[in-house]
């Protein structure tokens, strides 16, 4: 051990947050060496909720996979169904009816509203007000109730088969949908009022946790992070998959790199998915919501692909693997928040416990999207 | 014995059993009405189960504090751990004792009152510091040491502005400042603009440095949930935890207390009508709710910025008015 590193022993202590820490949000430590409220090293312990998905995956046959799905990154469940099938679909060549995939993105997107909702949320109470997540989950109430209305669940969804979806919506639904359109727009200038221009959490946020654009390509960071950092990487422009490309959205992109740019990332976003469900709901086509003859036994020839979609989080990619059986060869599943997580190492080194932990909110990490 | 001696006895029997009553009934409904009004401002019902109303809330909550066990980590230095609830919870209980709340109703009128109130409100902090080093916790110990800081930044704007209301007043005498007040609002310190034209930022800063030595969010440092877990709270269990509330919330009680004496003009009417208890009553409780509504309207503040509020405005502010004051004084 050189001198500096043990002048620097002596003065550090190890300070546990985790894994039962109010700021986790689940089953993450992480391990701090601070120096007094400043922080040395920071060292993420992963792996507490982790239940083997990708092993899961090769050891039984594609469609009883699909429950797992909605289970890995569980505030978003929809995207995870939206990458494992069009992995599979890809692999074993089905082509998905186009009334599918638009209520694919209808559904999807809605699913994006609602966990940006509890991320404001969650952060919020992350730097201590509480109030604004009770109007949220409000919000993400009725966002909730659409969804449940066709896929018969209201967390961990699996409503994509492999070739379409497994219930069509009804005149109820989009109704529903159209009017929650409006009415979440006439709540963004409440939230705008309340926490964008609240001065406490400007002071916050503006100039917190910076995560440069190199940093963030360095790390793979995708999402919300890479774009508040001024990179416009989003996979539904990108990589254009299911309808994306006949529909029109803007991705928000912000250049401050800390944390009130991947508030207002979010934010935006919200504004964007409102105007995709809305395009979604218009361009429905009639028709129907499964592809035919897809074998109840699925099995792809052999071959791999790499499929991925634009999550809440980032980039949530599938690798499968076919060896022309029932069950996959190899799943590699490739989760947004353990990219986004890894940042936190080297970024936080040097900030102070208080911004760390608003920097750490700011990634919103769904801890079992990292242990998988 | 004289007659008069018991008399004075009895005075003072009744009003120590009439503080700590007025203490813990405050302290027991202000969680009730915090808890109410959280739930309003976030669409909520709050406590319904408990009583009419959830009215027995407060109740249920004290036998639930008192049941649970009172835990004794392995590394925790006991006798402190131990005094540090009972420590907390005396020092505001005493300071009601030169509260007056009406023109007759003090226990205790004497000439030193302001100063014996700040003399004590220090004590309860120092004790936070203590129960936090006592508790042999990496989080406790943060909180503890931010506790110091804080209340260094937040005593000096309050004393400066409350000097500077001495200088207006001529008086440490809680009864004699609410005197000089009476006969309508216009006669209030806090618009005293004859005196000090900066009076209404004095009462502002007066409040937000009651909010930081109360610890009540945005700057609830010694707690921090999100950050310290319960900070110096985190190893108390049972009632030893519930007395830091019951401190906190009589705190904030002899807080509002006092910024209705020396700025909202005590139990005198805002008309000049009938003065008396209620008007006490009526305005220490609307500032109480104030202090409810900023908790939760606001995201907790850092603990730089809370120092930089404190240093680079607050102070400044507080020692431009003392100097404002004695210009004024020394003019008019």
């Amino acid at each position: 051990m050189s001198s500096d590193a043990q002048a620097i022993h002596h003065e550090s202590f190890v300070l546990n947050v985790g894994p039962q820490h109010p700021a986790t949000h689940g089953v993450l430590r992480i391990k701090l060496t601070m120096d007094g409220e400043y922080i040395v090293d920071a060292e993420p312990v992963i792996g507490y909720g982790h239940r083997m998905h990708e092993k899961m995956g090769e050891n039984r046959s594609y469609a009883k996979f699909l429950p797992n799905t909605g289970r890995m990154d569980y505030v978003a469940a929809l995207f995870n169904g939206h990458g494992y099938v069009g992995a599979v679909e890809r692999l074993a060549g089905l082509v998905v009816p186009e009334r599918a995939e638009y209520i694919r993105v209808i559904t999807c997107e809605l699913n994006r509203i609602a966990s940006h909702l509890l991320w404001v949320g969650a952060f919020l109470v992350d730097l201590g007000g509480f109030t604004p997540l009770l109007y949220c989950f409000d919000d993400r109430e009725h966002i909730l109730d659409l969804i449940e209305s066709v896929t018969g669940s209201r967390l961990t969804f699996c409503y994509f088969r492999f070739g379409g979806v497994c219930n069509d919506v009804d005149d109820n639904f989009i109704v529903g949908a159209r009017d929650f359109v409006a009415s979440m727009r006439s709540r963004m200038p409440m939230y705008d009022a309340f926490v964008s221009k609240n001065i406490i959490f400007r002071k916050r946020c503006e100039g917190i946790g910076i995560l440069s654009a190199d940093d963030c390509r360095k790390y793979g960071a995708t999402g919300p992070v890479i774009r508040g950092s001024g990179v416009a990487y989003d996979v539904r422009k990108m990589e254009p998959y299911s309808v994306y490309s006949q529909l029109d959205f803007n991705v928000p992109v912000y250049t401050e790199c800390d944390c009130m740019a991947r508030y207002r990332v979010r934010i935006d976003e919200i504004v964007e998915s409102l105007r995709i469900v809305e395009q979604a709901l218009g361009k429905l086509p009639a028709g129907p919501v499964m592809a035919d003859k897809v074998p109840r036994a699925l099995k792809p020839p052999k071959g791999d692909c790499y499929f991925n979609v634009e999550s809440a989080r980032g980039s949530f990619g599938v690798r499968a693997f076919s060896d022309g059986s029932e069950n996959a060869y190899r799943l590699k599943l490739r989760s947004p928040c353990f990219s986004n997580l890894s940042l936190f190492q080297e970024c936080s080194r040097g900030m102070l416990l208080t911004d760390a932990l608003a920097l750490l909110g700011s990634l919103d990490l769904v801890i079992p999207d990292i242990d998988r | 014995m004289t007659e008069g001696m018991v008399m004075n006895l009895v005075r003072l029997l009744l009003y120590l059993v009439g503080m700590i009553g007025f203490a813990a009934f405050n302290a027991a409904y202000l969680t009730l009405l915090e808890r109410k009004q959280a739930s309003w401002m976030q669409l909520r019902r709050g406590p319904t189960e408990v009583g009419p109303w959830g009215l027995l809330q407060p109740v249920a909550d004290g036998v639930k504090l008192m049941s649970k066990q009172l835990l004794l980590p392995r590394d925790v230095d006991v006798p402190l751990f131990l005094l540090g609830p009972i420590m907390v919870v005396v020092p505001p209980i005493l300071c009601l004792v030169t509260i007056p709340f009406s023109e007759t109703l003090v226990a205790r009128n004497f000439n030193l009152g302001l100063l014996m109130i700040f003399a004590f409100g220090a004590i309860s902090t120092f004790v936070l510091m203590l129960a936090g080093l006592a508790s042999a916790n990496k989080f406790s110990s943060i909180a503890a040491a931010r506790i110091v800081a804080q209340n260094i930044a937040y005593e000096i704007p309050l004393l400066v502005i409350v000097l500077s209301l001495v200088m207006s007043t001529h008086s440490f005498n809680l009864h004699t400042i609410v005197d000089q007040q009476a006969g309508g609002f216009w006669h209030w310190n806090l618009l005293r603009l004859g005196t000090n034209p900066l009076m209404p930022v004095a009462f502002l800063i007066y409040f937000i440095c009651l909010l930081a030595e109360s610890n009540r969010a945005p700057f609830d440092m010694v707690e921090a949930e999100s950050e310290l877990v319960a900070g110096v709270f985190t190893e108390y269990s049972g009632m030893g935890f519930g007395l830091f509330f019951i401190a906190e919330y009589v705190n904030i009680v002899v807080g509002c207390c006092l910024a209705t004496i020396l700025f909202l003009g005590g139990w005198h009417c805002p008309f000049g009508l009938l003065p008396g208890l209620h008007w006490f009553l009526i305005k220490m409780y609307a500032l109480c709710v104030m202090v409810v509504w900023v908790r939760w309207s606001f995201p907790r503040t850092q603990f730089y910025g809370l120092l930089n509020l404190s240093w680079k405005i607050l102070i400044p502010l507080a020692l431009a008015n003392l100097l404002l004051t004695a210009v004024m004084l020394k003019l008019f």
